[in-house]
This record gives structure tokens, sequence and C-alpha cells, in this order.
């Protein structure tokens, strides 16, 4: 037998129909996580062809793009809170999923959350699925050693009505990380180096394989933040090994399988791991043991340098020009010092628990500096309740921060959580593309580390600076 | 969807790279349930004035006269990179775009596209150059023809380049075909599939 890659393996198990040169594959999906905002014109898609959704039981459905991070119990309260246009959508949405009978994780429920938190919270992401959202941050679960990817609104209505993709194969990518992280550094600083590293197209056409010693050591929290950010490499998707980190973090959660199904889902998960030997069309290696905390400076992902670092003189064009006037930084210059307006701790990419503890071990103690203007986000219900039973909030209150509900809030400004234009705003979020967290706004992404420390600092500092206290 | 074979159109040239679905639309102009109106929030962030105003800035190339009626677009690598929001293509669209032309593109804009009868052509970067500033020399004139049958496009000093795109992407956009039609063909398949799936892996089967 040939030796197979994790993403091969994967692949097989779900193909329904083969790929052809004149035709893609029909891909066979096993979970299809939606929420308000890609999906209202999907469902008018099923409604003018009298359709119903083929699956309702493999549909999670839950609220977190344009929804608001001040408490909402009652559709009343949306009207006060929200803008007349966002109140629609979720509107839209909650008769969508009475209509078609699936099951919506809303404000009355304290499992809501961003949708790509609360699938692997609620044990939905599970190794070897297929899953698909209409939102590119998909690839966050492949750190279950699932294929997961983003779709397009008819994507996403081509999924309710038949529960399968045409897709073409991609083509695979190992990224290699070993060695041992120093204090200071995390998965974030890791995907940041990376994206620099093999640019904001580096990955197009593939699906990341991320493995090596660092990855294997790393928690589920860590894994999913590096997946989270395979777009930004322009992958498909970003897949980890399953391993017994993974099966723990799963064991018992609502929606893991259990009992015999349990002992014979662990079997076929761990049986996942690419053979050795498999081969990948590219291979990439970072030095984990090398990284230093990581910023951006400029308006996409891949402008990221180390904390220390200046600016480096290499880039050129009007591009780049560009992205430097508009974030009002200079070419050799170093971003350390920097004022700063706001901070944002949130996002799938970074709003979990361990992200909240590592903000409050920079918080506890200490105050947000008069300058700025600190929004934490958790990224699900739970784990807002979680971070109140361990009095996280109180860490985050006493220094003066703001502690909101749980959504997608100033990683996309969709919500009324916006950045003020030309205010500069250091972000756990994945996105630093101009105007994305308001118009103006000027993005500057970071590990939750580094954000915490710049918000105590009131400029941009190194985290590695500042004491941390449990 | 409308079906896409020939097109002889005026080209508009943003040679930007790495334009990102937020700057094609921003989130907060995709507050709607359905697909129309959205052309109004096209590239808002650039070709508006102000902040949330409606005053056009007349530096930006899709305002200025003949560039206005551009059926198609020129830009640089990785475009469309970024958010999956299909309500990228959906303005595009309604705003009378029908073909883009550049380096390369994120790969679930260049899916949306082809699903909403826009032509997705991927040529080097000299070419692209070449292409834009001969329509820069005479935009209204100097159109760019595109053949979708023969997959070729005309340049304005008639030279023909083959660009290459998958049959199953071709004719998706020549018969303006639906993909939820083509899959449902293989209903039996798809059944078949789930039956012996749900044996090998129950678990993932909740009703
Ligand atoms: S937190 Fe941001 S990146 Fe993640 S799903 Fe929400 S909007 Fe998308």
């Amino acid at each position: 037998m040939t030796a197979k890659s994790l993403f091969e393996k994967v692949w097989q198990d779900h193909v329904v129909v083969p790929e052809t040169d004149d035709t893609p594959a029909v891909l066979y999906i096993d979970l299809h996580l939606i929420h308000e905002v890609t999906t209202p014109q999907a469902f008018n898609v099923l409604r003018e062809r009298g359709i119903r959704v083929r699956r309702p039981d493999l549909t999670l459905a839950t609220m977190d793009h344009s929804t608001p991070t001040v408490p909402v119990t009652s559709l009343k309260d949306l009207d006060v809170v929200a803008e007349g246009s966002a109140a629609r959508q979720i509107r839209q949405m909650i008769e969508n999923c009475r209509e078609f009978g699936i099951e919506l994780h809303g404000f009355d429920r304290d499992t809501r959350g961003i949708v790509h938190v609360i699938g692997p919270e609620l044990g939905a992401t599970q190794p070897g699925k297929t899953i698909v959202c209409g939102d590119s941050h998909s690839s966050t679960h492949g750190a279950f050693g699932a294929l997961a990817f983003g779709i397009g609104s008819t994507e996403v209505g081509h999924v309710l009505a038949t529960q399968c993709l045409l897709q073409r194969r991609p083509r695979t990518l190992a990224v290699n990380i070993n060695g041992q992280l120093a204090a200071g550094v995390t998965a974030k600083d890791i995907i940041l180096a990376l994206i620099a590293k093999i640019g904001v197209d580096g990955g197009t056409g593939h699906v990341i394989e991320y493995r090596g010693s660092t990855v294997a050591a790393l928690d589920m929290e860590q894994r999913m933040t590096i997946c989270n950010m395979s777009i930004e490499a322009g992958a498909r998707a970003g897949m980890m090994a399953p391993d017994e980190t993974t099966v723990e973090y799963l064991r018992g959660r609502p929606m893991a399988p259990q009992g015999a199904d349990w002992d014979a889902a662990v079997k076929r998960w761990l049986a996942l791991p690419s053979d050795p030997g498999a081969s990948f069309d590219r291979e990439v290696s970072l030095d984990a043991s090398a990284l230093e905390p990581m910023i951006t400076f400029g308006t996409n992902p891949g402008m990221a340098i180390p904390v220390t670092a200046a600016i480096p003189e290499r880039y050129s064009g009007p591009s780049f020009r560009k992205a430097m006037e508009y974030m009002q930084v200079e070419a050799g210059k170093p971003m350390l010092g920097k004022p700063v307006d706001l901070v944002f701790i949130g996002s799938c990419t970074n709003s979990r628990i361990t992200d909240l503890r590592q903000v409050a071990s920079v918080l506890r103690g200490r105050k947000v500096a008069d300058n700025v203007k600190m929004l934490i986000v958790p990224g699900s219900q739970a784990i807002k309740q979680q971070a109140e039973s361990e009095g996280l909030d109180e860490v985050f209150r006493a220094a003066g921060a703001d502690w909101r509900e749980s959504g997608c809030s100033m990683c996309l400004g969709m919500n009324g959580d916006t950045v003020p234009a030309g205010q500069l705003c250091v972000s756990t979020s994945n996105r630093n593309f101009e105007g994305r967290q308001g118009i103006g706004a000027r993005t500057v992404l970071a590990s939750p580390l580094t954000a915490a420390a710049a918000a105590v600092s009131g400029s941009i500092a190194d985290p590695r600076t500042l004491e941390t206290r449990q | 969807m409308e079906k896409f074979t020939t097109l002889d159109a005026i080209a508009a040239p943003l040679l930007r790279i790495n334009v990102d679905t937020d700057a094609i639309i921003p989130s907060r102009e995709m507050k709607r349930v359905s697909k129309l109106g959205l052309s109004e929030g096209l590239f808002a962030g650039w070709r508006y004035t102000a902040p949330g105003s409606r005053e056009e800035n007349p530096d930006f190339i899709l305002n200025q006269p003949p560039f206005r009626d551009a059926k198609i677009l020129l830009s640089g690598q990785n475009f469309g990179c970024g958010s999956s929001r299909e309500h990228a293509v959906w303005a595009l669209a309604e705003w009378g775009i029908r073909c883009i032309i550049a380096p390369s593109f994120g790969a679930i804009f260049q899916g949306n596209c082809v699903r909403n009868g826009i032509l997705p052509v991927v040529f080097d970067e000299t070419l692209v150059d070449s292409l834009a500033s001969q329509v820069r020399a005479d935009p209204a004139n100097n159109l760019i023809k595109v053949d979708l049958v023969r997959r070729i496009v005309t340049a304005p000093d008639g030279q023909e380049h083959g660009f290459e795109i998958s049959d199953g992407d071709r004719e998706m956009l020549l018969e303006g075909l639906d993909a939820i039609a083509l899959t449902l063909r293989h209903k039996q398949e798809i059944q078949a599939f789930r039956d012996a799936d749900r044996g090998r892996r129950p678990w993932v089967y909740l009703d």
C-alpha cells in the first residue's frame, strides 16, 4: 500500500463520485456550520426550488457575525441595541432555522458563540470529518484532523440541498515546525511568522498539514489558532494529525460519540495521521525556537515582523507604499513604542479560555493605559461563563477593560463594534485589511500576550518585558 | 444564471495586488438578506469620498467616465483573497463586471465567480500590465474581447492570448448551469454512499 497523507485519507473517505478531467469530485460533507450573514440568500435558493434541507441533523446553526455583544435576552432588546439591517439578518436566521427544521444556538442558548469556537466546544468538530461553513476561517476545525474549508453562499445552498459539494482536489503543502517555543511566544506568533515567510498567497491551491514537534506539543486551542489563519496564507485548509491531545479534548463533549461508538471512533481517528513516507506537493520548514512575538505593520497578515524589529526596507512598489501610508508607519522604523488607541481581544483566532487566561496574566494588578480603550469579547457564551467562574472578568474590569457577550464583534466590525477612523487598534483577530475593523481603522495583529502588553503600556510593547501573574 | 459566451467590452485597470473581499465590499455594506442593491457598496471604501457617504471620489477608476461602463476588470495577483463573502461577487455582477483578468485569485472568490456568471481569467503579470497600458491609451475604444468558447482573449492590439479554464467551469458558464441540478443527478450515488458510511461511522449521523 502506498503511504497516504492525512488529507488524502480524509478526502478519499468522502468521495461520492470521483473527479475526472471534466468534472470535479462530488464530496460528502459531514458537518455544515451556518451563521446569519452568509445564509439568507442560500435559504432563498431552497425556497425558490421548493427543496428541503437534506440533513438538518448535520447542520449546526448559530449567530455571531452581526450580533450585538451587549446582552440580548429577547428579540425586543435586539431592536434597541442592533442596527435595523443587522436585526433583520438575525430575525431572518431565526425564521430560516425554524422553517427548515435546523437547531439554532440562538440568544436563548448558553451554547451560542462564534461558529468556529462552538463547533469544537460542543464536540461536533471531530477528526476525519469534512466540515464546511460560509466563512473562510472554517480552516480552524482542521486542528482536529478534519478537512474543513470556507465556501460561498451559493455553495451553502448546495450543501443544504445535497449534503455534498463539487470540489477539485487541492494540492498538499507540509509545513514542518520544530523546536521549543521561547517564553512569551505563542501559536499566533508561529502562524504570523509563517505567513510572513511564505506570503499571503504562499498556500494558494493547497491544503496545509502542520507537523513537527512544536505542533505536537501544543494544546488544542493553540492548534486552532494556527489552523484558523491558514486562509491568510491563501490555503484552502489547514490540518493537523489527531493524537491523544485531540482525543482528550473531545472526551465527554456533548456532541462527541459515546460508549461503543466512542471507542470505535477513537480507533479510526488515531489511524488518520499521515503514514511515514507520505508525499506532499511542497514542503516548508520553520524553526520555532528562533521565533519572537510577532506583530503586523501593514494591511495584510503577511506584513509581519518580530515585535522588536524595524519595518524592513526591502518592500517596494505602489501597493506597499499605499499600505505604509494607510498605516502611518515608515520603513526602517520599529513598531515598538507606537501609541495605541484600542486593544481588541477576541475573534475565532484568539478568544478561547487559554487566550483569556494569558490576557489576565498581564492585566492582573495593572491598569489599561489612559490613552487606550480595551475590549475583551469571549468566543462563546460557554467561555464567558468559564472565565467568570475563574474570576477573569474581575481582573479585566479592575484593569479598566470592557468585558462583553460573545460574537465576532470588532473582528469585522459588523455589529456596531468598530474602530474609529485613523485609530490604531492592536487586535488578536486575523485580518488587518484596510477598513476591516471600521472605515479608516488601522489594525495591528498580535497574540493575546502582545495585545495585553500594548494595553497596559499604552503603546506597542514586547510582552517578554512584563512579568506575568497567574 | 446569466450565460457567458463572448464579451467585447471596456476594461478598467485596477492594478493593485491582494485586493481582498473586504475591499470589494466592506462588511457594513452587507447587511442585506437578498442579493439586490449590493453594488451600491462595491469598493465603498475607495469609491466614495468619506466614510458612509455616497459622494463619489473622482480619483477612483470606476467613477471615471469610460470605465463606468467597464465589464472587465484588470487587477494584480491574489485578487479576491480573504473573506468567503459571496457578496463581493454579487456586488461586482450587479455593477456589470463579467470578467476579471489577474495573475491569480483567492480560491473561494474564484469559485464564487464561476457560480455567478463571472469569468476569472489568469494571465501573468506582464500580460496584464500590457493589456492595462493598451486600454489606458484609449479606454473607450481599446476594448478587450473575451471568447469563452475558444478560450481566447483578444487584446486591443489584435493579439490573441489563450487562457485555461476547466471544462466543468467552462460548461457551467457557457450554459448558465446550476451546480445543485448537476449534483442531484448523482442522487443515487449519494444515497448509497450515505448508507455505507453510516455503517463505517455511525457516530457522524445524529438522526
Ligand atoms: S471572528 Fe472574525 S474571522 Fe472569525 S468567524 Fe467571526 S468575523 Fe470571521
